[in-house]
């Protein structure tokens, strides 16, 4: 009897080390739903305090507008809680877009340069900024510093790249219904 | 937009049932020949409560009613209930038995395609088990009874349960060979003597035997109009044959011989029409083997086990709740992938 | 089964092995092999877009206004995949804009137009001395070419010819099965110009170094097939024809007909020492090295509810009208055009798109040709799909994932192993659309793992940002210990040299928090300062559209900022603007040195991720 308690245990010793997990992975499961645009707009200061909060129980699912809804969804499937629909208060779904620097006004200040979360404007001071448009995360975080509101939110356009296939839309059409 | 292919070449599911039906008819023609026209009452019966039951459920449910009761489904279900079910039954019999397949069994769970289990085989397991003497109560093939009925005395006997003055319950009907040889043995009768009885014939029950011939032609023409794929049949049929072969080479005397079970009860309904529905069956190819040859075992235990004479429905219930395993364990191999 | 072998010499063993499924579709080939290969006369414009390959959009090389050559190089190859693009016929280019491609999108694109002179005056053409020239200059020289895989999949070639002699092709297979309904172009230019595509095959040989070559031709095309078997008689290659059955066109179908080989889903033929060129692509290839022509032009099949279904050699950018107008115009009742055949064909979205290097064939639509679907029914589980999958697929599994956008589920069912073919919607009782839900979750899928590339890269640089920060604060820290220890150290020095100062050091400290203090107020003056004049430029803008140079300014220093602006402007080769403030020139040159190194940095970044990828 013995001998098989010091088995087991000695089973269970080697299978702790052997599976034995780095960190936290709900945080990065978490993160990995989250869309990483890094705007703020749950109340944390970017995609993993939010994570973080959500894995401590300190934050709700539905508080990602650009997760949207298929986020929540995600989020509720991972968390194992009832899915809720997005909070108003935290934004709402919009569109994927791009910021854009009207550079003729851009006066060169910096500091959308230091509110991009993702170093996705490239510019010094004086000088004029631009947006690398392929990193930006779309999270208009760089709207509101600009002093002379050169940066607008472009939506991203369809394009024969980026465009999808719709969803076959066949209705059963009655010939006539009694 | 984009509809590629932009050409087809399918037959329609309305034409698909319609072949079925087609090939019911052989089998029908059989029936009538040897029990009498009493049946076509019956089927006529259930089809027309089966189309009403599924007008009414499909009102309900809001779908477009004429493109799902033209596709004939209901039809189908109606036509195999009436034909597994004792041709003189009652005239309620059939119509409880319709109403639960249709209704519970098929448009509850979401109507055409959505059904997990054979309507048609959930209404007979119904009223099998609700209404137990009533579902065994066969007549005798008109060749030996004693009294033999009019068409229009089976249809006093199917809506009103009267016989004509000079006939008796027990000359009309008889119990079927797989009933009889189940209670003889019981009785610790050998098959060789049991098989003496009248109703045994060649292959199988006197006169049945040519309905269930019947069905294996129709089954035949199914197979050539590529309607359903050889799995079904060959596997059901096969397994059967190997299972009673060889129970029947360890003890012959005990267990009847192959051919007896194939041509008895409702095996060559079930090979060809039964299960092949292909809504509650398995979709690959190794799936409607394993498939056909679960329903043929189960069918197998319950014959010369279980406490019913013929098992077909429960086999093939029971086999249609292993249908999401089966498919999902024979998968088969992509091309240019391993297994 | 017409399982014919065809032995030329003394080679190996060839049979014929079937793969899951097909269908026979009616073939409807007849209409448009009635007549040969017609010629189109000049059309009035030329419309070029650029998007005409798998890959990377090509770099435009011609201005608005450019004369070009027939034959010169309008776009060239960008990056690793992509493909050049020429000028199909010598004029002028009268515009770089976006305008409609044939695509199933509908949407427009970057396209160049010109404008024919009617001269159509060749670029003087270079023929190549292959056999005498080194492989790998010679494949090099390919990326000139243009030429894209002309069977419809339209891959560059170049690449599948790069790995020369190192990749150990040893088969060449052609594939010439044409396996589609309507579909003659293979056909007919195998009629008529098989010694060209033969020479075209011994070309693609040398450079790939394959010792056989298997042609593999479906079994209703028999003139087509023995024009290719007298082509060849000299040869040693071998002509092979598989029995008609849709879709043996397919490439790995076609590999599996011929050699049984069935080329593993995670690799690609020259993986497995095959590769497959369609016989247009090999008719280009020797088009460009023995006679120097770029890929201009291909065979289009116009059929369907056309007057004169018949195959033409139309020039690249020809607008599909003028096409349509050559084979007799359409016939009444035709309500639309399809590109490629009506198994895996696509609706055009005008009658006024260009002919591209991937359009085999266009059909008139009508709906008696094509009848409107019935209303699709519920799928019952027939399985007739999966009887006629190509791939073995389970295709009405697929379908319920699609339709519940169960991507995984429909991920672990092989869903990218799924060509397309149309055979399963092809044979449904239900009229299920089944590719359409298919191509509908693969895009979806695409558009997810894109998301979450993007998503990827934001936290990484995300992360990056954050240490960075983290780090500067540190670094800052630490200076500013640095220095208030040498400060001290300072101090504390001249404290010791001169004790009776003992008073300054507190000073000092004052003084140097007071200097980090001025120069923040300044900063935040100067800001207020920009913000002012840029306000005041705005509002000038507003008042008189977006000319703001033109405003009289009396403030010296807005001045200067415009002058800086368009300095900038002009460094970046924005505009060209007469600048009436002078500007510094030397400044000029400095900031468009400093483009010039950003510039670098991204790309070297850029190249660094690259090989980090590829490793």
């Amino acid at each position: 009897m013995i001998g098989l308690a010091l088995l087991l245990g000695a089973a269970l010793g080697y299978a702790a080390l052997k599976f034995k997990v780095e960190g936290d992975p709900l945080i990065a499961r978490i993160d990995a739903i989250l869309p990483q645009t890094q705007c703020g707009q749950c109340g944390f200061p970017g995609c993993k305090p939010y994570a973080t909060a959500i894995a401590e129980g300190r934050a709700d699912i539905n508080q990602c507008p650009p997760g949207g809804d298929a986020g929540v969804r995600a989020l509720a499937d991972l968390m194992g809680m009832e899915y809720k629909p997005l909070n108003a208060e935290n934004g709402v779904e919009k569109p994927k877009a791009v910021a854009f620097i009207d550079e003729p006004v851009c006066i060169g200040c910096t500091l959308c340069i230091q509110a991009c979360p993702v170093d996705a404007i490239l510019g010094a001071a004086k000088h004029m900024h631009t947006i690398i448009t392929s990193e930006c995360t779309g999270c208009e975080l760089c709207v509101a510093p600009c002093p002379v509101d050169c940066i607008t939110m472009v939506p991203i356009a369809e394009t024969p790249d980026n465009w999808k296939w719709r969803y076959p839309v066949i209705p059963i059409k009655p010939t006539f219904t009694l | 937009m984009n509809r590629s292919p932009y050409i087809s070449d399918a037959p329609s599911v309305s034409t698909m049932m319609l072949k079925v039906l087609l090939a019911l008819v052989p089998g029908i023609i059989a029936y009538v020949w040897i029990f009498g026209g009493g049946i076509l009452v019956t089927i006529a019966l259930s089809a027309a409560t089966a189309l009403a039951a599924e007008a009414a459920m499909l009102k309900i449910r809001r779908r477009p009613i004429v493109p799902f009761l033209s596709d004939y489904s209901a039809v189908i279900t109606a036509w195999l209930l009436a034909l597994a079910i004792p041709p003189l039954a009652p005239w309620w019999l059939v119509v409880v038995g319709t109403l639960f397949a249709i209704i519970i069994a098929k448009q509850l769970y979401g109507g055409l395609g959505y059904n997990p289990f054979n309507p048609a085989m959930i209404g007979y397991a119904v009223l099998l088990i609700s209404f137990p003497v009533l579902m065994t109560k066969w007549p005798a093939a008109l060749q030996l009874a004693q009294t033999k009925l009019g068409f229009i005395d089976q249809l006093q006997f199917i809506f009103d349960g009267t016989l004509p003055l000079e006939a008796k319950l027990d000359a009309v009907t008889s119990a079927t060979p797989l009933d009889y040889l189940k209670t003889q043995l019981t009785l610790k009768h050998e098959i060789a003597g049991i098989k003496e009885a009248p109703i045994f014939g060649a292959l199988g029950a006197k006169g049945g035997e040519y309905v269930t011939i019947a069905y294996l032609l129709g089954g035949l023409y199914l197979w050539q109009q590529k309607i359903i794929s050889w799995h079904f049949p060959t596997a059901f049929l096969g397994a059967l044959a190997l299972i009673s072969g060889v129970f029947w080479i360890v003890n012959p005397a005990h267990f009847a011989s192959p051919i007896f079970h194939l041509f008895s009860g409702a095996s060559m309904l079930c090979a060809f029409f039964i299960i092949t529905d292909p809504v509650s069956g398995p979709t690959t190819p190794k799936g409607k083997l394993w498939f056909a040859a679960g329903v043929a075992l189960i069918t197998y235990l319950v014959r010369v086990y279980g406490g019913y004479p013929d098992g077909v429905a429960f086999a093939v219930i029971f086999m249609n709740i292993c249908v999401p395993l089966i498919d999902a364990y024979t998968q088969p191999r992509v091309f240019g992938h391993k297994k | 089964m017409n399982a014919l072998v065809n032995f030329t010499g003394l080679l190996k063993k060839t049979g014929i092995f079937k793969f899951n499924g097909g269908v026979h579709p009616p073939e409807n080939k007849a209409q448009s092999t009635q007549l040969p290969i017609g010629q189109l006369a000049l059309p009035e414009k030329i419309v070029l877009p650029l998007r005409q390959h798998v890959g990377n959009i090509p770099k435009i090389k011609v201005a608005v206004g450019e004369q070009v050559l027939k034959g010169q190089l309008i776009a060239e190859a960008e990056g690793a995949v992509s493909a050049a693009i020429h000028a199909t016929t010598s004029g002028t280019v009268s515009a770089i804009e976006d305008a409609i491609i044939p695509h199933p999108s509908g949407l427009p694109d970057r396209c160049i137009t010109i404008k024919p002179d009617g001269k159509d005056e060749w670029i003087e053409k270079k023929p190549q001395d292959w056999k005498s020239t080194d492989r790998k200059s010679v494949v090099a020289s390919l990326r000139l070419s243009g030429i894209v895989g002309l069977g419809g999949a339209t891959f560059p070639t170049h690449i599948k010819l790069r790995s020369d002699g190192k990749s150990g092709v040893h088969t060449l297979i052609i594939n010439a099965a044409e396996c589609e309904p309507y579909i003659t172009c293979d056909d007919l230019l195998m009629r008529e110009r098989a010694d060209e595509i033969v020479k075209g095959i011994e070309i693609a040989q040398y450079l790939l170094g394959a010792e056989r070559v298997l042609i593999g031709i479906e079994d209703n095309k028999r003139e087509a097939a023995a024009s290719m078997r007298a082509a060849t008689a000299n040869t040693t290659m071998q002509v092979i024809v598989v029995p008609t059955l849709y879709p043996s066109g397919d490439a790995r179908r076609l590999v599996h007909l011929v050699l049984g080989t069935e080329i593993p889903h995670d690799k690609r033929t020259t993986e497995m020492g095959l590769q497959v060129f369609n016989v247009a692509t090999v008719l280009a290839l020797y088009r460009y090295f023995e006679h120097g022509e770029p890929s201009i032009n291909r065979i289009v099949s116009m059929t369907g509810n056309v007057n004169k279904p018949q195959n033409f050699e139309v020039l690249f950018g020809t607008p599909l009208q003028h096409l349509v107008a050559a084979a007799g115009g359409a016939k009444a009742e035709t309500t639309h055009y399809i590109m490629g055949g009506p198994m895996m064909g696509f609706d055009l979205p005008s009658e006024n798109v260009p002919i591209t290097k991937a359009a085999n064939c266009v059909i008139a639509a009508s709906p008696t040709l094509f009848e409107p679907p019935p209303p699709a029914m519920p799928c019952i589980r027939c399985a007739r799909c999966a009887d006629a999958c190509p791939v073995n697929l389970q295709p009405q599994e697929l379908y319920w994932f699609a339709k519940a956008d169960n991507f995984e589920k429909a991920n672990d069912y092989k869903l990218f192993d799924c060509i397309e073919c149309g055979a399963c919607s092809y044979v449904c009782p239900s009229n299920i659309p089944l590719v359409q839900y298919y191509r509908y979750a693969k895009s979806e899928i695409i558009a997810i793992d894109k998301a979450h590339e993007a998503a990827n890269l934001a936290r990484e640089r995300n992360d990056f940002r954050l240490a960075r920060i983290e780090r500067e604060k540190l670094e800052r820290a630490q200076k500013h210990a640095e220095r208030a220890a040498a400060q001290k150290e300072e101090a504390a020095k001249k404290a010791s040299e001169n004790l009776n100062n003992d008073a300054l050091e507190p000073n000092i400290h004052a003084g140097s928090g007071n200097v980090v203090l001025d120069a923040a107020t300044a900063k935040k003056a100067a800001i207020a300062a920009a913000i002012e004049r840029a306000k005041a430029a705005k509002a000038a803008a507003a008042q008189t559209g977006d000319a703001p140079k033109n405003v009289v300014v009396s403030d010296e220093n807005v001045k200067k900022e415009i002058a800086e602006i368009d300095a900038r402007r002009q460094s970046v080769g924005l505009e060209k603007l007469p600048v009436d403030a002078g500007i510094d020139k030397e400044k000029q040159a400095k900031i468009a040195a400093a483009i010039e190194r950003a510039k670098a940095a991204k790309a070297a970044a850029e190249a660094a991720k690259q090989i980090e990828k590829n490793s």
